[in-house]
């Protein structure tokens, strides 16, 4: 009998904003330590909270795009525990008041044949606004620990999610998909080496049909990669202590990133009392119908939205729709170049999907560096339509583009990369090439059709690749045929 | 100079009769005189005193003045002021210099008056009799045994004994309407959100508000001119009109309704306090108020739900105290944990611990519901109780206090008792009300009593008015205590 994998997921997104969730501050990353932290940040005598009105849109935003309720008056509570990284000795969060009540997410999840998605829907419990903490140094000064305050009121939208995901591949879906959508509604740069972006989740197991197992949830993941390598150790680990006749006991753990084991920080009974209650500092915040339906109307269309738009209208696949809308920045450059040539979809997802990605990987570039424009993509796709150049040459055309600049026009030109049209020509140059093969021919004639091939590939050395290969193909097998 | 109102001084600094400079000076060595004695003030600061003082000079001489230009006030040390060491009366802040200003020192700033130097007060306003500072107690300059009252004991004491023109209290449960009628003074805790918190060191932020402490009413609105307002960086400040608070003072009081809570008269008020209260609501009957009976049922639940709300917010609002950034670190220690344990037993005091103890418990799973949402609960119905009242009168008389001064020392071992004395002044901080207390009259064995005065939502400047009245047809607020040479 087999386990059933069940993971839920908590996810800290750092919200866009200039300045902290209750302070003047910068949120920049990489500042020196402690030069972008107030009075407020570092919890003088006597500082008060003030809540940063970008932080709320930006949760709002969010609510909206997962179809979620935005709660009309949700409430900040103060979380207290002590840490040195906790200036104030309580994180001030919203707990049984969130601003976003129930929502959804539906995500492809590749099943690992090429290309091919199934769909699913996660639901998602809530998500409320929070405040970020500073940071422990404990490698830069011998012996002694040091406090970075810089992070500490960076705001933070912590999104959970109901236990929907089956296996880490579900996991890194729901997640990938979260972070395509923070990002294209333009609330949270989605940097994850910086922390923009981290991960929580809190896996367990169980007979498929019977009640959830005891959870463990692993913290601060911050990649894709460790997030689906932490959930399959885990799960194994799981599954072999439980099959070892072990129990599973409540706990929180650390994926070691460079052992790839989960070990475990702290145990349901290290729990703390975090003594919740509503911070007396901040008045209930109260959202009215008015501010909803004004950032209603600002969000863009969405991706999945605009994923169904590309299958209905474009004759997408669903993984091309899922992974043209990976970033709104992919999905407006998909448009713009198939603007330049229309009804040619597939071809430009082709391209963006093949070429240009590949060439941007290599070089660890997003789709904004991206050295060509969907015009000049969309120009070297136009001459392919029409015949101009061969699908070789516009990969000679794409790579000059791409490393030297300039015009499609211009390389096909200077290069000689057009087609040759000329049927005149072209059918002189076949009946050469029939009339120097006589044995072949004779072969291709008794049946043996495979050479039709052999014969296409003389002809098109003998264009020096200029054929336009349907043409050619259609003069070939006619003149073949005798 | 000394027994000069707030606007008399105005009027002798803008006159050039005095400098401020000058007047800051008397008033310093006044301090250098009976602070020894009284310990009414925890820091003075000559140096920066006197530099504000020059720059009131300065201005005084362009004619660019406000009211309190020049004028020398005292700062109770809850407040931040920059440059000034600010120790909220305990030792976890006795060596910290505030790197910033509170809303209310900025206000003084403005206006150009001085600051004479930070007033003693019970350790993170914690206290009835100001016995719990780690500064050592203030004697109460109308007997030296007794207490000054709490917790901005150390205000009252220095207005009462002439050691400042005026200064500023906090009240959270009424501390600054209890000291006041404790050293025969006036004082007045505005309506909650009138003036912004920034930057005073936050003891319950529900409950905590600002506010004068002067000898006259007419001083008072003077002082409240001058903070209150709007302040973006409190959330709960009160966003409105600017006003007037003198605007009021001379209107006559025909017809004034005087709403008299029978729960504030028992048995527990003593005999020389009660005779007191009514012969100055006798007064009022003259000048043309009349009495509405009213009952306030829930009033008597007001010390129990303060006393879980009040440590269940200062629990956590002194979390911050850790020894990390600022303030007293223990000096040995194994590992973090120990680091906290040392410094927060050796920084804070006996009164501060227990009030951390008991917020730590109401606030515990478990325990959540039945102490601090119940506790909430009856603080609504007791904001109601004063909302039906209000329908019936237009203030509410009593008694600030059940007794006069108590004895140093008294109370010390009942934590209960020394709740008790607040026991009148709590409901209006539970309701967000607005609450003062004026002198009326002493004790057969002469010390004074105040007579507390609770208004509607932001009817200051009507409470100023009914006080000012009174003021025009009693002296007790210009006595000097007998020892204290003016």
């Amino acid at each position: 009998m087999h386990w059933e994998i069940v993971i839920g997921l908590e996810v800290h997104v750092q919200l866009s904003t200039c300045s902290k969730i209750f302070s003047g501050a910068p949120t920049a990353f990489g500042a020196e330590p402690n030069t972008q932290a107030c009075a407020i940040d570092l919890a003088l005598p006597g500082v008060l909270p003030m809540l940063n009105r970008g932080a709320v849109e930006r949760a709002i935003k969010f609510g909206l795009s997962v179809g979620a309720h935005i709660a009309p008056r949700s409430v900040f509570s103060r979380k207290n525990y002590f840490y040195p990284d906790l200036p104030k000795g309580y994180q001030i969060s919203q707990f049984d008041l969130p601003i976003v009540g129930q929502g959804s997410l539906t995500i492809q999840v590749p099943t690992g044949t090429n290309g091919q998605t199934y769909e699913k829907t996660v639901r998602i419990t809530r998500a409320h606004l929070e405040e970020d903490a500073g940071k422990s140094l404990h490698e830069d000064i011998q012996g002694l620990t040091g406090i970075d305050l810089n992070r500490a009121g960076t705001p933070l939208l912590e999104i959970v999610s109901e236990p929907d995901m089956r296996s880490a591949a579900e996991a890194v879906s729901y997640a990938r998909m979260l972070h395509t959508l923070v990002r294209w509604i333009g609330i949270c740069d989605g940097n994850m080496q910086e922390g923009s972006f981290r991960c929580d989740a809190n896996v367990s197991i169980r007979r498929p049909g019977k009640e959830l197992g005891t959870r463990r949830e692993i913290k601060n993941l911050n990649s894709f990669r460790f997030l689906q390598q932490a959930i399959e150790y885990e799960a194994q680990w799981q599954i072999d202590t439980l099959e070892g006749g072990g129990s599973i006991q409540q706990a929180t753990v650390l994926f070691d990133t460079e052992k790839g084991e989960t070990r475990s920080m702290r145990s349901k009974e290290d729990a703390q009392d975090y003594r919740y209650f509503p911070d007396p500092d901040l008045l209930p915040v109260v959202i009215d119908d008015e501010w909803i339906e004004q950032i209603r109307s600002s969000l863009p269309e969405l991706p999945l939205s605009k994923q169904a738009h590309y299958t209905a209208d474009f004759g997408l696949s669903a993984y091309d729709a899922n992974t043209l809308t990976s970033s709104r920045e992919m999905a407006d450059f998909f448009e713009a170049t198939l603007n330049e040539v229309p009804n040619e979809a597939k071809l430009c997802a082709n391209w963006l999907m093949g070429d240009i990605n590949a060439s941007l990987n290599r070089q660890s570039l997003d789709i904004t560096q991206c050295p060509i424009s969907p015009r000049q993509l969309g120009c070297i796709l136009k001459r392919i339509v029409d015949g101009t150049i061969s699908s070789t040459a516009a990969k000679e055309v794409f790579k000059t583009l791409w490393s030297e600049g300039g015009e499609p026009d211009a390389i096909i030109d200077t290069k000689g990369l057009k087609q040759m049209s000329d049927t005149g020509a072209m059918e002189a140059m076949i009946e050469e090439i029939i009339a120097s093969n006589p044995s072949q021919v004779a072969e291709y004639r008794n049946g043996k059709e495979k050479l039709f091939g052999f014969f296409a590939g003389l002809a098109m050395k003998a264009s020096k690749g200029k054929a336009n290969p349907a043409q050619m193909n259609e003069i070939l097998k006619r003149k073949l045929a005798g | 100079m000394l027994t000069s109102s707030l606007s008399q001084l105005g009027a002798a600094l803008r006159s050039k009769k005095i400098s401020s400079v000058e007047l800051t000076q008397l008033y310093l060595k006044r301090i250098a005189a009976l602070n020894p004695e009284l310990n009414a003030y925890i820091t003075v600061n000559e140096e920066l005193s006197l530099q504000q003082a020059r720059a009131a000079d300065t201005q005084l001489a362009l004619s660019h003045t406000h009211a309190l230009t020049g004028i020398p006030i005292a700062q109770k040390d809850i407040f931040c002021a920059k440059g000034w060491r600010t120790t909220c009366g305990s030792k976890m802040l006795s060596n910290f210099i505030a790197p910033y200003d509170a809303h209310v020192i900025e206000q003084f700033n403005r206006a150009g008056a001085v600051n004479l130097g930070k007033t003693n007060m019970d350790e993170f306003a914690m206290g009835s009799s100001n016995e719990t500072s780690f500064f050592g107690k203030v004697k109460n300059p109308w007997n030296r045994n007794s207490v000054p009252g709490g917790s901005s004991g150390g205000s009252a004491a220095a207005i009462s004994a002439r050691m400042c023109a005026a200064a500023t209290g906090t009240d959270t449960g009424g501390s600054i309407r209890q000291p006041a009628a404790l050293c025969g003074i006036s004082g007045l805790k505005p309506t909650y959100g009138v003036i912004s918190r920034y930057g005073m060191v936050a003891f319950a932020s529900s409950l905590d508000q600002a506010g004068p402490m002067a000898r006259s009413a007419e001083d008072l609105s003077l002082l409240l001119n001058a903070m209150a307002g709007f302040d973006a960086r409190d959330s709960t400040s009160l966003q409105r009109e600017p006003e007037d608070y003198t605007r009021n003072l001379n209107t006559p009081l025909n017809g004034l309704r005087i709403g008299l809570p029978k729960e504030f008269f028992t048995e527990g008020v003593h005999s020389d306090v009660a005779n007191a209260i009514e012969s100055a609501i006798a007064e009022y009957k003259k000048l043309g108020a009349r009495i509405v009976d009213i009952h306030l049922p829930n009033s008597s639940l007001s010390v129990p739900v303060y006393y879980v709300l009040a440590p269940a917010e200062a629990s956590s609002n002194l979390s911050r105290f850790d020894g990390v950034r600022y303030g007293y670190r223990a000096s040995g220690y194994a590992n973090l944990a120990e680091m906290y344990e040392k410094s927060r037993a050796q920084g804070f005091g006996a009164e501060v611990k227990r009030r951390i103890m008991i917020g730590t418990y109401v606030l515990s799973h478990g325990y959540y519901d039945a102490y601090y949402l119940q506790a909430q609960k009856i603080r609504r119905l007791i904001a109601q109780d004063f909302v039906e009242a209000f329908k019936q009168c237009d203030v509410i008389m009593g008694p600030t206090t059940p007794t006069t001064a108590f004895n140093l020392g008294e109370k010390n071992d009942d934590p209960v008792q020394m709740y008790l004395s607040d026991i009148y002044t709590i409901a209006v901080n539970l309701a967000g009300l607005p609450g003062m207390s004026i002198p009326a009259g002493f004790s057969n064995n002469g010390l004074p009593i105040g007579l507390q005065i609770i208004g509607n939502y932001f009817e200051e400047a009507r409470m100023l008015n009914v006080a000012h009245q009174y003021q025009q047809v009693a002296d007790w607020h210009t006595r000097s205590p007998q020892h204290i040479e003016v």
